[in-house]
């Protein structure tokens, strides 16, 4: 038996006395597969939830042009954009993450992650500044909401999706963090090997995917109204 | 014995009836022989007489044979509804127009001479009408089983639907579209009356005078002839001969101003400014009705009839590179 | 040329009997227990769904109201067809017999995520204790379909609640498709390819695309209403120019689908009894299996055909009522091969059996009628009416239920060990038949003469044919109260069979009835053809005495 084959053997013993290998899979390949078919099978979902909101911008920002414009004006271009940045780079230290725990680097898997963390919970901040700044505009759909140029309900159309747009997303965002805080843990409990990451994995698939969204809302919130910087 | 379809009162019951009655005859007959041809399979091969199966598995040009004759008769279908839709979605010109405002629970209908009626409708027959309605709250429908015609009536925006009664009695009116508690109650009836009767409840009239002048007062009242006066001087623009015309918008695009848009510029002045003009026409949401809003825009209709007004207008012309108008 | 072997298994311990006490049912990762979780909860269900089904044949006895006030009458059809939908219909299947059979019929020791399919059930379960919390605290009355502006602005009932139950019963249904789909992808046992695979997987598969691909806007429906009722921010709202219109588009594109996820699930049980009892291949295997994959991606093309008088451009509702019959022809083709597999078969007119013929008249009944309301001059007069009202129950309780009793008895051998009274079974089965007919077919005759749908008074010239609905109604509910009975006599005293009573094809059958935890001492080596009947015995045995396992 060649010293690659031991190693390999070893590895599945361990991955199955770290309770690693679920009984109903014939090996770690199979189970590793299946997971992230199931991480891309419920993105797709999201992809659905957050593509129905959006479907309902498009319709009303293409009956409304010029409310939208007017409503996209009044959005922290410097916020949206800081956060923008924010996210970008925590995504790539997510995927600097992954890339750590294919290597079985622990303590760059952790740090990375922590760094991931931490610019995500920079990004709720800035997006709770925001919206209190909003808040405190009078920007708000309900009966304290109030608009001084033309077509205000319309206006007020535009600030509704903004907050259900970004809503939704900061939930996403909290479910990430959160999600990010669990690997941490089990990465410092040493659950993570070479061979058997798939929470890392997946956990990043699904952090990629909130940027992506938010990749999408930034310019259809933020850029509208703001292109001439 | 026992009917099977309402009276026919219109000229498209027959039609769709014609339908109806097509479509059972095909589905039926196909349906019949699927059950016939199960039902023969039952019995010549069940498992006392029939003990081993012969495993036929497949033949395409059989399965090719039934998808395509399947898809054919489904094309027949098709074509068949959409030229009976397409003919009800085409109102004819000059078509009687009548107004209907629908709320929960019950109809308001409002003719062009001012007379008004709840839960009723009284038509000419052998005429073509034309509805234009509107809710004031939830979605409604229009349903007249007898003339095989529906629509729903919708909340923010003008649906029509038109028709040509061809037989003289009183019909059913309902809601068809589940609109809260009373839903089953909002119940009316169309009356469709010979030339003569028509003429005689038509002359009963309304005091108030055509729905048109009834606009006209609010016009003045609402302060609206302030603005949009008859001539180019004013701050708004002229609304002689502008209904059912291209508008050019500020931003370049071009409208028809059509009730919709004329509705949409009494709720919402802001959202399609007229190009050349400031954005200061405060909005009416709150401050007209549904039926008000259908005066006004029946008054601006009047004001197409050239012994009027003069055609003096301060509405910039609509260029041939502003495109094709949208209608809304 | 190999056949299906019967693997020997251990015969005192299954999956029944493997633990006992509460925590070890409510704590299960297997998917047979899970499936006799969902079976338990989704016949409660449908048993609450089905009182309110009583209430409205009772009440519509007469034209004016007698039994209960508008209002009440109101929350009747609305809660009858959210219970009925999304808390019995669209998990009937996949959630009993999927979860049951998927990693059976595939060779594999469970699905791939065992504890997800558990939570799946308790998101189930909480959903429902949401929804009963939403009726006990005076209900809903907007419609199953939540149409704006009534369900955000004009009424007083449960609103938020009632729609935030669906958003979470939503997840259920994603969580257990996404467990299906990773399932068949990944954990086929070795030599069975696609074209290998039972025409329940292929059903099962593309009905849980569908899920994962639709439930999602209505989730976004459901929480966009409770979020502008809760908040009183106007999404839908006319008056800030939100269009009523966007919440039918987002509804239906959703809703449509969900039609095919109910019905699909039950195709594929009818393919699986059909070959059985007609001890055939069936017909055109892939014309069957693309049928399946076709009503999936067209089924998704054509959500406005329920908005043909809606407000909709002309042009939309030519499109619509086009792509409406490119996606009946598939089914059409299905109905047919069903047909021509009983050709020349060798015929057993066994329970199993009975629901699926009764499926192949109703469904085909349903199907036809389908084709009526997709003729745009046809829809204008009959939409809105009770027309559409037994369409759709001709489809779903005439298909649907009807496949799932099928299921049921077809597998209940393989589930509990035991066998039903086959007469019993045969009587229950022409009970429901006759019911079943006597109730809706009067409806097409009701919905073309003017009957509106959701209407609490009507004219009286209608009562003759309510009055034969309802008491068809009555019928049909004795043939369902039927089987609740013979199921749990036959726990205890049923015929005891061993793995095939049937002589069945699939994997599912090489492992003892009812199964070990694990299904299958190990794993299977598929070298076979699916409907192998060819290989397999031409008899079924149809005695009372205990049986022999054969070869």
């Amino acid at each position: 038996m060649s010293n690659i084959s031991q190693a390999t053997a070893v590895s599945i013993r361990e991955a199955v006395d770290k309770h690693s290998l679920h009984g109903h899979f014939a090996d770690l390949e199979q189970q590793r597969e299946a997971a992230k078919l199931g991480m891309w099978v419920f993105l797709a979902t999201e992809v659905m939830f957050f593509g129905g909101m959006i479907t309902g911008y498009v319709a009303y920002r293409d009956a409304y042009p010029a409310a939208f414009q007017a409503g996209s004006v009044h959005m922290l271009f410097v916020a949206g954009t800081l956060n923008t940045a924010l996210l970008i780079t925590a995504s790539l230290f997510v995927a600097l993450a992954v890339h750590a725990a294919r290597e079985g680097r622990r303590k760059a898997l952790i740090g990375c992650l922590a760094i991931s963390m931490f610019l995500g919970v920079c990004f709720l901040g800035v997006k709770g500044y925001e919206y209190y700044q909003h808040y405190l505009d009078h920007k708000v759909p309900t009966r304290s909401f109030q608009w001084d140029g033309p077509d205000p309900r319309h206006a007020e159309m535009f600030f509704v999706l903004y907050f259900f747009l970004t809503g939704f997303h900061a939930l996403h965002m909290v479910i990430g963090i959160s999600i990010l805080g669990f690997i941490i843990y089990f990465a410092y409990k040493g659950r993570y090997t070479p061979e058997y990451h798939n929470p890392v994995e997946n956990a990043a698939l699904y952090w990629h995917f909130v940027d992506i969204v938010w990749i999408f809302l930034y310019p259809m919130l933020y850029l509208v109204g703001h292109t001439h910087v | 014995m026992f009917p099977l379809w309402p009276i026919s009162a219109s000229t498209m019951s027959g039609q769709v009836d014609a339908l109806y009655i097509f479509l059972i005859a095909v589905t039926g007959t196909v349906t019949a022989l699927i059950c016939i041809l199960v039902l023969v399979f039952i019995f010549r091969y069940r498992h006392s007489k029939h003990p081993v199966a012969e495993q036929v598995t497949g033949s395409i040009p059989l399965e090719l044979t039934w998808s395509l004759v399947s898809l054919g008769i489904f094309m027949i279908f098709f074509l068949w509804g959409a030229n009976i839709y397409v003919a009800e979605a085409t109102p004819p010109k000059d078509s009687l127009q009548i107004y209907i405002v629908a709320k929960q629970w019950m109809w308001k209908t409002q003719h062009e001479n001012g007379e008004r009626e709840i839960n009723a409708l009284h038509v000419p027959v052998n005429r073509d009408v034309r509805l234009t309605m509107i809710s004031q709250d939830v979605i409604h429908s229009f349903w007249v089983p007898e003339f095989r015609i529906k629509a729903d009536v919708l909340p923010g925006r003008y649906t029509t639907l038109w028709f040509r009664a061809n037989r003289t009695g009183t019909y059913h009116l309902f809601c068809a579209e589940y609109c809260g508690t009373l839903h089953s109650g909002m119940l009316g009836k169309v009356v469709v009356l010979d030339d003569a009767k028509y003429q005689q409840w038509v002359s009963g009239g309304g005091e108030m005078g055509s729905f048109a002048a009834t606009g006209q007062k609010l016009f003045q009242q609402l302060g609206c002839a302030n603005c949009h006066r008859f001539d180019t001087q004013g701050r708004g623009p002229n609304l002689v001969g502008v209904y059912g015309k291209p508008v050019l918008l500020g931003s370049g695009r071009s409208v028809i101003a059509d009730d919709a848009y004329i509705r949409q510029h009494i709720l919402n002045p802001g959202s399609k400014v007229v190009a050349g003009f400031k954005p200061i026409m405060p909005s009416f949401q709150g401050i007209v009705t549904e039926d008000q809003t259908l005066s006004l825009i029946a008054y601006i209709k009047s004001l197409a009839t050239p012994e009027q007004r003069e055609p003096v207008s301060n509405r910039p012309p609509v260029p041939k590179s502003a495109g094709a108008p949208e209608v809304q | 040329m190999a056949t299906s072997p019967q693997l020997e298994s251990s015969s005192s311990t299954d999956y029944l009997n493997a633990e006992y006490g509460v925590k070890s049912w409510l704590l299960t990762t297997d998917h047979k227990r899970i499936a006799i979780l969902y079976l338990a909860s989704i016949t409660f269900m449908f048993c609450i769904g089905a009182l309110f089904a009583l209430i409205i044949r009772l009440e519509l006895l007469t034209p004016d109201g007698t039994l209960v006030e508008a209002d009440t009458y109101n929350k009747m059809f609305t809660m009858h067809g959210l219970v009925m939908i999304f808390f019995f219909l669209i998990p009937s299947i996949p959630a009993v017999l999927g979860n049951f059979l998927i990693p059976l019929m595939i060779g594999a020791k469970d699905v791939a995520f065992p504890k997800l399919n558990l939570l799946s059930w308790y998101i189930y379960l909480f959903a429902a204790c949401m929804f009963i919390y939403t009726i006990l605290t005076g209900g809903l009355d907007t419609g199953w379909t939540f149409y704006t502006p009534l369900s955000t602005s004009y009424v007083s009932s449960s609103v938020v609640l009632g729609a935030l139950s669906i958003f979470v019963v939503g997840f259920s249904s994603i969580l257990t498709s996404l467990n299906f789909i990773v399932t068949i992808h990944r954990l086929r046992a070795p030599g069975l390819t696609w074209g290998r695979l039972p025409l329940f997987i292929w059903a099962s598969y593309a009905t849980s695309v569908i899920i994962v691909l639709g439930t999602p806007l209505i989730a976004i429906s459901m929480a966009l209403v409770a979020l502008e009722r809760f908040f009183g921010i106007g999404f839908f709202d006319p008056q800030l120019g939100g269009d009523p219109l966007l919440f039918q588009h987002l509804f239906w594109f959703y809703s449509h689908p969900a039609v095919y996820v109910m019905i699909l699930p039950g195709m594929g049980v009818i393919s699986e009894i059909i070959t059985c009892f007609s001890r055939k291949k069936v017909f055109g295997y892939w014309s069957m299996a693309l049928a399946i994959l076709a009503i999936a991606v067209f089924g998704f093309l054509v959500w406005a055909h329920h908005m043909f008088v809606a407000g909709i451009s002309v042009y939309s509702a030519l499109v619509f009522s086009f792509l409406s019959y490119l996606v009946a022809v598939p089914s059409a083709i299905k109905v047919f091969n069903w047909t021509a597999t009983m050709y020349r078969g060798s015929l057993y007119l066994t329970t199993p059996m009975l629901y699926a013929l009764g499926f192949i008249g109703l469904f085909t009944m349903g199907g036809m009628t389908g084709l009526f309301l997709a003729s745009l001059g046809f829809d204008v007069h009959v939409t809105d009416s009770y027309f559409v009202v037994a369409h759709f129950h001709y489809i779903m309780v005439g298909g649907m239920v009807t496949a799932f009793m099928g299921g049921i008895h077809f597998y209940w051998p393989k589930i509990s060990g035991r066998m039903y009274p086959e007469t019993w079974g045969r009587v229950a089965a022409a009970i429901i038949f006759i019911g079943f007919n006597l109730t809706f077919f009067p409806q097409f005759i009701l919905g073309y003469l003017g009957m509106n749908r959701r209407y609490w008074h009507y004219l009286p010239q209608f009562q003759v044919l309510n009055v034969l609905s309802t008491a068809g109604a009555s019928i049909l509910g004795i043939g369902y109260l039927l089987p609740l009975g013979y199921f749990a006599w036959s726990i205890r005293y049923g015929r005891r069979v061993g793995n095939n009573p049937w002589n069945a094809a699939g994997l599912e059958w090489t492992t003892s009835s009812p199964p070990p935890t694990h299904n299958f001492g190990e794993t299977p080596i598929v070298t076979w053809e699916a409907y192998n009947y060819d290989e397999l015995p031409k008899d079924i045995d149809m005695r009372r005495e205990e049986t022999v396992v054969q070869h």
